[in-house]
């Protein structure tokens, strides 16, 4: 590889020549004899190249970059190590990588937190995987620089391998084992033969650079987490401890750690695995640094410099490197460099000779970074054009851009001006409930009483659990599965059926869907959430509860650019949610669920470009077209995370199956599975109709929570390479007609890059699928216009999907306020302005001709044409049906009440049974059903065309509203029609049941005999006393009179009075009065009259006085009686007054007084208030009660007297004669 | 009506162990003028009920009902015209409905075949002519008419209030011209759970103090007075269930609340103790 550049150096071969070898493995005509005979002999090495540029820049660049946020490259990879079989998936070859899962976490070394801690996060590292499957060449890929590489994105070679303490006299391993990196021109050693060099000149440890470790690793400066574990010398002799500076020999070095390591590889199964554990033992970075200045004029070797740069400009430009803005984070970190650290000596002699060649480092000064990283800018300018507002503004303001290249800095200055990509605030994201549906959330969608009520109680402790964790998710402590764990299992548990499973997912999904759609939801994207909390997943509570502590201890750090997949803010419930759930069944629901919604979205007819259209109508139906895609969008990467997170579930583990065997055997298990949702099948269409600006990003997601084995099989293989291959062809220059619009090709790169960086995406896949790319062309011409030549991403999506791109300001900003890298105080949060929800979807058109002169129709029309006659057509028809619910069907309903009251005439109150019925009914009702085609079809032609001309602008020509308002007839038609045919059936059979089961239900009197009476009068203003007060009221009085009373206890007989006046007004208005309310008062009514009869009522008043008078008792009782005749609607129980109860109380009466309780009954039958024969049946049932002799004598003589009266109600004869002949005949003529 | 905390508990205070009697009530009124006679109702029978909850199991075992019973039929031998069951329970610190309740079941298990079911009890209590013992029928029906806190009457008295205020909300959201659908429609439509009342159209409603207005989706009548027991129930039972289907809305606790219980407006559940007055609509444009 270094020949490639040496020659390049040399200019044996052109930059252009180069890359095109490099791109294309066949030879160009346009390259001359000589660059091909030179490049030909070089031919093997060709898809070595980039990575070992990228390594290059990486390793010279490792004196700058001491510090900051790391741009780990891409690896190698295992190509090299497998050279047998090209092509074939890496296994068991690649270097353990960062986990998603871990399950354990290997204890760690303090010494060695300077080192990890440096990258930001940390994941849980797996014991070295240096066993089965590995040949001697392979390149170390250390463990512990892998683990950082979750925080920073990968690195091009982790560094060396877990380190005894017994090598802690060495540098940075991997670049000391001469098998993976030997010097230019040596063989390399062990099998790996066609392996090329890696490394032309390792730098050699230098002990003067003590103040940050970081600074020797090599392979990836910015990381710089040197794997050794550091033993505690550290402090005070971390690097030269028995080693004079320079006194041995690289070789000498090199030999002697590849001895320690071959030792190490045999003996330790279990290597020190460095973790940062504290924080003090990191060698402070940012105290003293100091941005050394930079100039154009002391930069060493311009024209090497400049060519390097085109030839990475040139490798950036046509996607040959993994992670675009990767590249760019690199390149500002190069721009932003504080300060070089001191080169020794050894190298500076080495560069004095040969400026031509590899030997003398690139990057020997600040200038030289400065220079280098603004020639590259240069030529990336039309992305750097298209980010932010605020990258910009940081970019035209940064003082050595200005110095190096005033050009470029004008011309950004210039973008900065004219742009416009001012991410914008949005609506706050809304934690409202999913709203309550009758028609898919009543009694009817479910199978049960039971499983209806069950879900009635789920959708409450889910909200109660959602609340509880909005409430308390950020306190320090508290943790998901302790808090709600058991809770959220309990109400699993009771999902017993299916259906109530798909009801909950549902619930689930839409809430999923309204609280994580918009960015906003995801509360604090970037800072806010602790990006490594996928770390805890696979961990057992003790770990995690560990790692949440280290979290909480650790500085907050950034997810720098290219941070793991997270579940950020509110989707951190739900992620928990299912975790905790660990319910198979819901997942499955889940998955299924979101597979369709995928589907359904994913097929979404988003609108097409119109071009020429450039009036202010079509911008406003442009913006909203925009804008449902964005809501689409992101909606779909939302379900497909969490689509790709349930999924894989079971398949995630800490690492990758440690041998050959073990993954051969679980390939072949998992081939045999098929895939959850056919991904491939929806790349391939969304490739064809040409809407990869919508399938990729979502795919992305799904992808990056797949296992480590996901790759390796053969169908996510093949999904892979598709992705590679659309990575490649997205060359940000070419911008034919037609082609893909820039930011739509920004957004791909930036999600593709992204992706290529997950760890569990194996490194080389990468560099090694290039080969195979051919295979899977596909044939993109089918469609000529498809979403991809849409600008329908803008700055803002972009940077809402990827949040990461942001690091770049941040890069430029923390070089602004001089701190260092990681400072990450600038985290700007970018929500989008969408939030709506989504259209509904399109009806499916039936086919035929009709259908295809529709969609011509529609081809010419502007988009909203389409939407609107959809729209219609879909509202229309469902219409239609609730129409035909509420007309036909309720009709039909009434027939049946009818027809069942008619029966029950016939048949006697009992009837038959319920259930034939129920047969008999619909079988004559059943075929009224085939009315409801005929009238859905005149109400969709009635209904449509308005709805279509009022939604249309007034100036559509006639000719295209009336085609559209026929379209919609006609969809309207369609839709309704068929619904109704297969559905009026059996609607009407379970409307008819649920009338029948209602009717049977009711045995009192209809409910509309009884309303005949409600109400009253117009005139009524409700002025009257409310009934709880009356019932109150004579609720006091039956109490004064039960007693126990205080003496001055009493009412008075005019408080009666009005009492039973209130009584009448409030019977009367009835408007607050309810049945129980009535028929209480009828009770306490009667209860009243018995104790007038008996005259209990205890009268206010001087003592002799404490009996109502004779004429007031008469008056009240006359009062009541008139009450019960005309002011009760309910039944009144006249009968009480004859219980053995109330009668027994003028037992007590001294001397007992018979002429009230006769004058009574008379008027009650006088009046009609009961019957003769009623009367009597109560007068002799009272015979049956235990009474004293005496009153029983008196008893029967009155029963006697009543019976002895005529039937004609005149002339009144004198009860009272009978006991009382001197008092009660006063009264009686009264 | 709207009583901090501090107030609450200075009435909540005065009715540690009172006896749920008309005398009672007469002297709380006596005692605190100031407060709506409602309110004090309110607050005295949520505090009462509350006593009898935690109360209620060691006046059920075994030997303290039949101890009961022995007291009951000792008193009736010596004056079955006494106030012997309603002295029972102000003695023992129980509801006299309740008491009357207890003894009427164990004479019925002494005097007939089965045991007696429990509308059989409860159709007595409500007619105690029913009651086969005419002096135990003049006991109940003394303890019943006495109880302000329980019974048949008491129930029914607090029914006829929640239905007079739905009676009045709904006046005066037609008197607005607020479209609702209330209990029964939404019961119709197979709804889960009804609130009172659910707008068609949401409101906002304006508070003084506030720059930006609460949403109600739904109102709740409530006339009671919403102390902290009940409210914590009400959310977990009702009010919380609406929000999760229908979103933010209002509770009118007719008979006034806690202050510190109106915490979750932001939330979306806001407490009134009267129909709001600032109240705006959504304007239909007539463009």
């Amino acid at each position: 590889m270094a020949a490639v550049l040496e020659s390049l150096l040399r200019e044996e071969v052109s930059v252009a020549a180069a890359v095109r070898w490099i791109a294309r493995s066949t030879q160009s005509s346009e390259d001359s004899p000589g660059e091909a005979a030179v490049l030909n002999s070089l031919r093997p090495l060709r898809k070595e190249f980039v990575p070992f540029l990228l390594n290059f820049l990486r390793e010279q660049s490792s004196r700058v970059l001491p510090q900051g946020p790391p741009t780990p490259a891409k690896a190698p990879g295992a190509s090299a190590a497998l050279p047998g079989r090209p092509g074939g998936p890496p296994r068991g070859g690649r270097g353990p990588r960062s986990q998603l899962f871990p399950a354990t976490e290997t204890p760690s070394t303090a010494a060695e937190a300077p080192l990890t801690r440096r990258g930001g996060r940390r994941r849980g590292l797996g014991p070295a995987r240096e066993r089965g499957g590995r040949a001697p060449g392979v390149p170390e890929e250390g463990v512990v620089g892998d683990s950082l590489s979750w925080a920073g994105g990968r690195r091009l070679r982790g560094s060396g391998s877990p380190s005894s303490p017994s090598l802690t006299l060495s540098d940075p391993p991997n670049l000391s084992n001469l098998e993976e990196f030997p010097p230019v021109g040596s063989v390399p050693p062990g099998p790996a033969g066609t392996k090329p060099s890696r490394r032309i000149n390792p730098t050699p440890v230098s002990e003067e650079r003590s103040l940050s470790k970081p600074k020797i690793c090599f392979t990836s400066p910015p990381i710089s987490c040197v794997p050794s574990s550091q033993p505690s010398t550290l402090d005070t002799s971390p690097w030269g401890l028995g080693l004079p500076p320079g006194c041995r020999s690289l070789q000498e070095e090199r030999e002697m750690l590849r001895k320690e390591r071959s030792k190490q590889l045999q003996q330790s199964p279990t290597p020190a695995c460095p973790t940062p554990e504290l924080g003090s033992s990191l060698p402070s970075r940012t105290g003293s640094l100091t941005a050394e200045p930079a100039d154009p004029s002391r930069v060493s070797s311009p024209q090497r410099l400049e060519l390097v740069a085109l030839v990475y400009s040139s490798c950036i430009a046509e996607n040959l490197v993994p992670n675009l803005f990767l590249e760019l984070f690199f390149v500002l970190q190069l721009l932003t460099a504080r300060r070089m650290v001191a080169a020794k000596n050894s190298d500076l002699e080495l560069s004095q000779g040969a400026l031509d060649s590899l030997e003398s480092p690139l990057f020997q000064s600040i200038h030289d970074c400065v220079f280098f990283a603004v020639q590259v800018l240069e030529r990336q300018f039309q992305v750097l054009s298209s980010l932010d507002k605020g990258t910009l503004k940081l970019l035209a303001e940064n003082e050595r851009l200005l110095c190096f290249s005033p050009a470029l800095q004008g011309r950004l200055r210039a973008a900065y001006e004219g742009s416009v990509a001012k991410v914008s605030l949005a609506m706050p994201p809304s934690a409202q409930a999913v709203s309550f549906q009758p028609e898919t959330d009543n009694r009817a969608n479910f199978s049960s009483d039971r499983a209806f009520h069950t879900f009635k109680k789920q959708r409450d402790v889910f909200y109660e659990v959602l609340r509880e964790w909005e409430d308390r998710h950020e306190e320090p402590g508290w943790d998901f599965e302790k808090g709600l764990g058991s809770r959220i299992r309990a109400m699993m548990g009771q999902l017993s059926a299916a259906c109530s499973h798909s009801h909950f997912v549902r619930l689930f999904q839409k809430q999923l869907l309204q609280m994580c759609q918009s960015p906003g939801g995801t509360g604090g994207t970037v800072l806010g959430e602790a990006p490594d909390v996928l770390s805890m997943l696979g961990a057992d509570k003790l770990g995690r509860l560990r790692r949440l502590q280290e979290r909480l201890l650790a500085p907050q750090s950034s997810g720098g650019p290219c941070p793991p997949p997270t579940f950020p803010g509110c989707q951190g419930f739900f992620r928990d949610f299912i975790l905790s759930a660990s319910s198979f069944q819901f997942n499955q629901h889940l998955m299924d669920s979101l597979s369709l919604k995928i589907r359904e979205l994913n097929g979404l007819a988003l609108p097409q470009h119109e071009p020429g259209d450039e009036d202010g109508e079509s911008d406003v139906d442009w913006q909203g077209e925009r804008r449902q895609f964005a809501v689409v969008l992101l909606s779909l990467r939302l379900l497909a995370k969490f689509l790709g997170f349930v999924a894989f579930l079971p398949y995630r583990g800490p690492e990758p199956p440690p041998t050959r065997e073990l993954q051969d055997s679980i390939l072949a298990l998992r081939s045999q599975v098929p895939p959850v949702l056919d991904v491939r099948a929806l790349l391939q269409q969304g490739l064809r109709a040409r809407r990869a600006v919508l399938t990729v990003p979502w795919l992305v997601e799904f992808l990056s929570f797949a296992d480590h084995i996901v790759p390796l099989l053969d169908y996510y293989r093949s999904i892979f390479t598709l992705l590679l291959h659309v990575h490649r062809s997205l060359v940000l220059s070419q911008d034919n007609e037609g082609e893909m619009c820039f930011l739509n090709k920004l957004l791909l790169l930036a999600v593709l890059g992204w992706l290529f960086q997950i760890p569990t995406v194996p490194e080389d896949l990468f560099f090694l699928e290039e080969c195979q790319v051919d295979a899977f062309e596909v044939d993109i011409a089918a469609s000529e216009h498809g979403l991809d030549s849409v600008p329908v991403v803008d700055q803002q999506l972009l940077y809402t999907c990827c949040p990461y791109i942001g690091e770049l300001r941040k890069l430029l900003a923390s070089w602004v306020s001089g701190s260092s890298g990681r400072s990450g105080g600038f985290v700007r949060k970018i929500t989008p302005t969408t939030t709506t929800g989504l259209g509904a979807q399109p009806p499916q058109t039936s086919q035929g001709l009709q259908a295809q002169l529709a969609q011509a129709f529609f081809h010419n029309q502007p988009p909203s044409l389409r939407r609107t006659v959809e729209f219609v057509a879909e509202r229309i028809g469902s219409n239609c049906v609730k129409h035909i619910k509420a007309t036909l069907v309720a009709d039909l309903v009434r027939q049946a009440e009818s027809l069942l009251q008619e029966h029950r005439v016939t048949q006697g109150q009992e009837g038959g049974d319920p259930a034939q019925l129920l047969e008999i009914l619909c079988s004559q009702l059943c075929p009224h059903g085939t009315q409801a085609l005929t009238q859905g079809r005149e109400f969709c032609q009635r209904k449509s065309p308005g709805a279509v001309r009022a939604l249309l602008p007034e100036e559509t020509p006639a000719a295209v509203l009336s085609s559209a308002e026929n379209i919609a007839v006609g969809l309207a038609t369609d839709k309704a029609c068929a619904w109704l045919s297969a559905n009026i059936t059996a609607l009407i059979r379970r409307e008819v049941k649920a009338a029948v089961s209602r009717t049977l239900r009711a045995q009192g009197p209809e409910p509309a005999a009884r309303g005949e009476r409600r109400g009253c009068s117009r005139a009524c203003e409700h002025h009257a006393p409310l009934p709880s007060h009356l019932i109150s009221e004579i609720k006091d009085v039956l109490s004064l009179a039960a007693g126990p009373r205080d003496p001055d206890e009493g009412v008075s007989p005019e408080h009666l009075e009005q009492l039973l006046g209130q009584l009448g007004q409030t019977l009367r208005c009835r408007q607050f009065l309810c049945p129980p309310a009535e028929q209480h008062l009828a009770k306490c009514s009667v209860e009243l009259a018995s104790l007038l009869v008996a005259d209990q009522i205890p009268v206010l008043g001087p003592p002799p006085q404490h009996r109502l008078e004779r004429g007031q008792a008469r008056r009240l009782l006359h009062m009541l009686l008139s009450l019960w005749k005309d002011d009760f609607q309910g039944p009144v129980p006249l009968q009480l007054l004859l219980s053995p109860r109330n009668v027994g109380l003028l037992a007590d009466t001294r001397p007992r007084e018979w002429d009230l309780l006769l004058f009574l009954l008379r008027e009650l039958v006088e009046k009609g208030l009961m019957g003769r024969m009623e009367i009597e049946a109560c007068l002799g049932s009272l015979h049956k009660a235990q009474w004293p002799g005496d009153f029983s004598e008196e008893l029967a003589t009155l029963f006697n007297l009543f019976l002895a009266e005529p039937h004609m109600p005149e002339p009144q004869r004198r009860a009272c004669e009978l006991v009382q002949p001197n008092r009660g005949t006063v009264l009686a003529q009264s | 009506m709207i009583l901090t905390k501090a107030q609450y508990d200075e009435i909540a205070q005065c009715l540690v162990s009172v006896p749920p009697t008309r005398q009672s009530l007469r002297k709380l009124k006596q005692r605190f003028p100031s407060q709506s006679q409602a309110t004090l109702l309110s607050i005295f029978s949520q505090e009462y009920q509350k006593h009898i909850k935690r109360t209620h199991a060691k006046h059920h075992t075994s030997e303290a009902i039949e101890n009961y019973y022995q007291r009951y039929l000792n008193g009736v031998v010596k004056n079955g015209a006494a106030p012997v069951l309603l002295e029972l329970a102000n003695e023992v610190d129980y509801a006299p409905s309740l008491m009357a309740r207890i003894i009427l079941e164990r004479f019925l298990q002494e005097h007939e075949e089965t045991p007696p079911s429990k509308s059989v009890i409860n159709s007595m209590l409500r007619d105690p002519s029913q009651i086969p013992d005419g002096v135990l029928a003049n006991q109940v029906y003394q303890c019943i008419v006495n109880d302000c806190c329980y019974g048949p009457l008491v129930d029914c008295i607090k029914h006829a209030i929640g239905h007079e205020h739905e009676v009045l909300l709904r006046d005066l959201l037609l008197e607005k011209n607020l479209s609702f659908l209330d209990e029964d429609q939404l019961r119709a439509k197979g709804y889960d759970k009804t609130p009172d009342f659910i707008l068609q159209v949401p409101v906002v409603m304006l508070c003084p103090l506030a720059v930006e207005g609460h949403i109600i989706h739904w109102i709740e009548s409530k006339a009671s007075f919403g102390d902290e027991c009940s409210h914590h129930a009400y959310l977990h039972d009702q009010f919380w269930s609406y929000w999760n289907r229908f979103g933010p809305g209002l509770v009118i606790y007719w008979y006034g609340f806690i202050q510190e219980l109106d915490c979750n407006r932001e939330r979306g559940i806001l407490l009134k103790a009267c129909f709001p007055t600032d109240i705006v609509t959504l304007c239909h444009s007539t463009a």
